[in-house]
């Protein structure tokens, strides 16, 4: 599904991503855990082709494609779906026209006919109960005036809908409350299966109590530098991250 | 050099057999049109905007008319159910024409009663003094329309004026419409001017005066949507008697000159403005709104917004002003100007005032100037959506806000995909922002 070989990446000519190297097979979740400043979110921007986030060295083959090569919206089409952090609010475009776009892109780059209106005006719906989002919210301005909890919400919906194969979560937890959170964690339970992978990136292992990872790795300085399964979370809970951090020194 | 045009266009308006009762108009307009200074880039009110294509060519005055118009410019046309007056050229064209109701005539038309509606009001409301083309409009008077709505009178349908200019040469249109509004009155129209050819090296003088008396209600809508080499000046004045309501809206694309000029005066107290605008210049093109709100009285309310996106080299003038007089205690006013620049090359100026006398009032104004938000570009390619769809959806965003506040709601989706067409000219980019 992916992998990423010694991977090095800038932000602004500031390294941030040092070597690093991550395999993850279809149908897996890895937790992608670490201190601040680590790089976790540089991580999920790199993938996802955001601007001014610069692959220096290293490669990343997603599906047997060069992903660094790709533009963004190849790389959405394809199945990569990064849920943003801090989801951005667009007035002036509703909720319905990005997801419908984003939708037909996906099919058409497939092969796909596009959606018919009715077609997706039924799952749109069906996503927006199971994120438990009013369906008022599909004719509002993409997250305009959504509150913090909402525009998190509204980042799995529109998961549900692309159906991608390689899922990244920036932080999809954090200023979540405990209902939120489960919503969320439903939502990708939900659409666990064989053929599409998560990469979950969380500061707390609160989250992964709810989605439970195959695997968990800890981010430091831009590098991986321990891997382990869910029971390192605990560790990591329990203990922080400084001892990591002096044990790689 | 502009003396010399201002003579020249004098001698155009005596080359005219106009209607001859409205003689005394037509001198007024033409020694107040020669009085005036001719304004050069000196002058504030035309800084931004030059008047060499008005000067650099020998106009003729437009006369020709035509019996339909092609297909093509048929479907321009906005399919609703209204009372519809065609000028082609300037010229009535009868066969599009529907049939009228007694509140509505043209100039020529007019019977005796309506003669004295129209000498009472006519130039009243529009300074021929301070605007120069108002001047000439008079000047040239020839064709024209009449709105006049009796007390407590609704007209059941809207009026639905159409000008199509389709002259590869350089041919005048100087249009009129006078809106009378009597005391409790309602009414609603639609003025859209359109060229039915990109070759299209016409220019319209449009003119409109609207005089609304106590308790009357006008919605105004105007559509500018003219080829790039076109030429149009003019504006929309109107005064507001007490508790009066005006709700305005202004669409329009630019072209090699092209200056509306909006004059509202509130005149009695607790009258409401409601002022929304859109322009969208792009390519080569220019378009210039100066809005002016008088409050002379207290207690009225204005509420203006303007928007523009502007594309590739064109270049856009926004001024607004809103001027509240020492008695016009107790106003409301607001004014907001945003504009989106989608290109390096792409210009605005914007100047957005408040001159204000009185001490007890509340007042807003503002202007902002951005370019397309990088986040929001990058969050939607990230779902999949092109680059190129995503701007013209952003573009259409911007604005649409303003589209989904008119009232009349064929209006609303005949502007839909005209103003999606403006930002993506292929359907691929624009067929999410269509809705059907």
């Amino acid at each position: 599904m992916l992998t990423i070989k010694d991977l090095c990446a800038s932000v602004e000519d500031k390294e941030i991503i040092r070597q690093l190297s991550l395999e993850v097979k279809p149908g897996e979740i890895h937790a992608i855990m670490g201190p601040n400043g680590a790089g976790k979110s540089t991580l999920g921007n790199v993938l996802s082709g955001r601007p001014g986030y610069e692959a220096t060295a290293g490669t990343v083959t997603f599906k047997e494609m060069d992903l660094l090569d790709l533009d963004p919206e190849i790389r959405a089409r394809e199945g990569l779906f990064l849920a943003f952090q801090y989801p951005v609010e667009i007035p002036g475009v509703s909720n319905m026209e990005l997801l419908k776009a984003a939708v037909d892109a996906r099919r058409t780059h497939a092969g796909q006919e596009e959606i018919s209106a009715i077609d997706f005006m039924k799952m749109a719906r069906e996503a927006c109960k199971s994120v438990g989002l009013d369906q008022s919210f599909l004719k509002r301005g993409v997250n305009e005036g959504f509150s913090g909890g909402e525009k998190k919400r509204n980042e799995i919906m529109q998961m549900m809908l692309m159906e991608p194969t390689l899922c990244i979560l920036d932080e999809t937890d954090s200023g979540l409350d405990i209902d939120a959170l489960q919503v969320v964690a439903r939502g990708v339970n939900a659409m666990r299966s064989e053929e599409r992978s998560f990469i979950v990136v969380t500061h707390y292992q609160r989250l992964l109590d709810f989605i439970v990872p195959d695997y968990v790795h800890v981010l430091a300085n831009g590098r991986i530098v321990k891997s382990g399964d869910k029971s390192l979370a605990l560790e990591l809970e329990a203990k922080g991250y400084s001892w990591l951090e002096d044990e790689v020194a | 050099m502009s003396a010399v045009f201002q003579q020249y266009a004098s001698d155009l308006a005596q080359q005219q057999f106009g209607i001859s009762w409205l003689a005394d108009a037509r001198d007024g307009g033409l020694s107040a049109w020669k009085e005036h200074a001719w304004p050069t880039r000196k002058t504030e009110a035309w800084r931004y905007t030059s008047l060499l294509p008005v000067e650099n060519e020998q106009w003729q005055l437009s006369e020709s008319s035509a019996e339909t118009l092609s297909q093509e410019a048929l479907s321009e046309l906005i399919d609703m159910d209204a009372y519809r007056l065609v000028f082609i050229n300037g010229q009535l064209c009868e066969p599009l024409s529907s049939e009228l109701p007694a509140e509505v005539v043209t100039f020529a038309d007019a019977n005796s009663e309506q003669q004295a509606v129209i000498k009472a009001h006519l130039s009243k409301v529009a300074n021929q003094q301070k605007h120069l083309f108002a001047a000439l409009n008079s000047g040239l008077l020839h064709q024209g329309v009449l709105l006049h709505v009796g007390k407590n009178q609704r007209l059941d349908k809207p009026v639905y004026l159409v000008y199509v200019n389709d002259k590869a040469d350089a041919q005048l249109a100087n249009t009129r419409v006078l809106i009378t509004l009597e005391t409790g009155a309602e009414a609603q129209v639609i003025e859209h001017y359109f060229t039915s050819t990109d070759q299209d090296r016409g220019w319209v003088n449009a003119l409109t005066e609207c005089s609304i008396a106590e308790n009357a209600s006008l919605h105004h809508y105007r559509v500018n949507l003219e080829s790039e080499q076109s030429l149009h000046t003019g504006g929309i004045h109107a005064t507001l008697a007490a508790n009066a309501r005006l709700n305005g809206f202004t669409l329009a694309n630019g072209s090699r000159l092209k200056r509306i000029d909006y004059h509202i005066e509130h005149l009695g107290s607790g009258s409401d403005l409601q002022l929304n605008g859109i322009y969208l210049p792009r390519h080569q093109q220019k378009v210039d709104y100066h809005t002016c709100v008088e409050h002379a009285v207290p207690h009225c309310t204005t509420s203006e917004v303007f928007r523009g996106v502007i594309a590739d080299s064109a270049r856009a003038v926004f001024n607004g002003r809103i001027h509240i007089h020492q008695d016009a205690q107790k106003t409301l006013a607001e004014m907001s100007n945003r504009n989106l620049l989608t290109s390096d090359q792409a210009q605005i100026n914007t100047k957005p005032e408040l001159e204000i006398y009185a001490d007890d009032v509340r007042c807003a104004h503002g202007a902002t100037v951005s370019q397309l938000n990088d986040e929001a570009l990058f969050y939607m390619t990230s779902r999949g959506i092109s680059e190129a769809e995503a701007r013209v959806m952003l573009s259409f965003g911007f604005v649409i806000e303003l589209v989904e506040g008119v009232a009349i709601e064929a209006l609303q989706h005949w502007l839909r995909p005209r103003i999606a067409h403006m930002f993506g000219q292929s359907d691929q980019l624009t067929r999410h922002i269509i809705h059907e």
